[in-house]
């Protein structure tokens, strides 16, 4: 089998770190609760869109950044991501054939995985009664994937990132 | 069927470890350690994402114009007059207080010392309240500081990086101060509820005397918040028949969400871990 050259392969370190400053961004507390998991969801579009150059390994590290990021417990989020990832693996090939609302309610799904996931390992041993606004941010994350999935889209063709 | 395997021995060997991390990082101390130089590669993006607003104030001063600026200096002159008035009167007040604890063989001081801060981050979480300032341990924060702003407790440091450092807010729901009614110095703990604007005390029997517009000062039991800084105003007292304790809510002196300039309280116990990590 030939080695596969990658070319550009920058881009997608640019754009999570962008995702990662969207994260961070300091905002109204409203506006809070439903903010897309911007790194989670550009993510897994790199993975659906190079599964040889991302998986899992890369979700443990950048779940690592988030908990830094976010003063969460070491693992918390890179637990949530790795597990995500790991589905995203298994269902590229399917997910690039959905049409655009069958990959949004895909992206709907993970992100709810991810939120659960993170949620509820977080919530052992604190006081925080969290009801189910946690979740707000999945529908919002898969409706935000029918513009994103476009952006990133150009972005890759633009470089022809491979 | 191959590459199905081994994704699953991936996730198998990603999980144990991510599981081992949240362990670790529950139970044991020597992660805080860990944590702050780990911490060290995500400061980049918070000083980024502060780049828009520290320069928007940047942009302003300079553009502002030269009459208001006039105004602004006068008013603070004023201020500053008025101030200095009252600090004259508390050093008299002052003097008079440590000659009176002398006369009582009780050691109690009464400044401590102080270090600004800034507010470069807050915490995008909505369940976790806390900020992130640019003082790291190598400007002498350390975990466990008490941070205040100008009008009262804001909360305590609970992660230093070199360069910057995380403050539980005492709204968090799972911080709680120890407090004294500043009135009649009936003492209490104040809970945080997850919510910016209120604080409860949940251990006050219901023929406690508290009212409605009492001042709560940090009582300095416990050893973390100093004694004496103002916490919260007493909004609402509820007596609920049947039940043991009445419900008392508070809210913060501190302003929780705007103070951007914040103080950092040297206080003794520093002195004390500081002789212990060294050994």
């Amino acid at each position: 089998m030939a080695i596969q050259r990658s070319h550009n392969i920058w881009v997608p370190y640019v754009t999570l770190l962008l995702a990662f400053m969207l994260s961070a961004l300091p905002m109204i507390e409203w506006l809070q609760w439903g903010w897309p998991k911007w790194v989670l969801v550009v993510f897994i579009y790199w993975v659906i869109a190079l599964p040889h150059k991302f998986g899992m390994g890369w979700a443990f590290i950048l779940g690592l950044l988030m908990d830094l990021l976010q003063g969460s417990h070491l693992g918390v989020n890179a637990l949530a991501m790795v597990v995500v990832t790991f589905f995203a693996t298994l269902m590229y090939r399917r997910f690039r054939m959905y049409r655009a609302w069958q990959q949004s309610f895909m992206i709907f799904l993970l992100v709810a995985v991810n939120q659960c996931i993170s949620y509820w390992v977080q919530g052992i041993g604190s006081n925080a009664s969290i009801g189910l606004w946690f979740l707000l941010p999945a529908p919002v994350s898969g409706f935000l994937w029918l513009w994103l999935v476009v952006v990133l889209r150009g972005i890759r063709r633009a470089f022809k990132v491979a | 069927m191959f590459k199905g395997q081994s994704a699953v021995k991936k996730l198998t060997t990603y999980s144990l470890i991510c599981l081992c991390l949240i362990v670790a990082d529950y139970q044991f101390g020597q992660m805080q350690r860990m944590r702050a130089w780990l911490s060290l590669a995500v400061t980049p993006v918070q000083w980024l994402v502060d780049v828009p607003q520290h320069s928007w104030t940047w942009l302003g001063e300079r553009l502002q114009v030269r009459d208001e600026l006039i105004a602004e200096n006068k008013k603070l002159r004023a201020q500053t007059l008025l101030a200095e008035r009252q600090v004259q009167k508390l050093a008299a007040l002052t003097v008079e207080n440590f000659r009176l604890r002398d006369l009582l063989n009780s050691s109690e001081r009464l400044d401590e010392k102080v270090t600004v801060s800034e507010l470069i981050g807050v915490n995008t979480d909505p369940f976790s309240h806390q900020v992130i300032i640019n003082n790291g341990f190598n400007m002498g924060a350390f975990v466990g500081q008490p941070v205040l702003d100008a009008t009262g407790v804001m909360g305590q440091i609970v992660s230093t990086s070199a360069f910057t450092s995380r403050v539980l807010l005492i709204t968090d729901a799972d911080h709680a101060i120890p407090v004294e009614v500043n009135r009649n110095g009936l003492r209490s703990v104040a809970y945080g509820l997850g919510q910016y604007e209120y604080l409860e005390l949940q251990d006050l029997s219901d023929t406690a005397d508290i009212e409605v517009g009492d001042i709560l000062v940090s009582s300095g039991l416990g050893l973390r918040f100093p004694k004496g800084y103002p916490v919260a105003k007493v909004i609402e007292v509820r007596h609920l028949a049947g039940q043991d304790f009445a419900k008392v809510i508070a809210k913060p002196t501190a302003q929780l969400k705007r103070s951007r300039h914040l103080l950092l309280i040297e206080t003794p116990q520093r002195q004390s871990s500081v002789e212990k990590e060294s050994h």
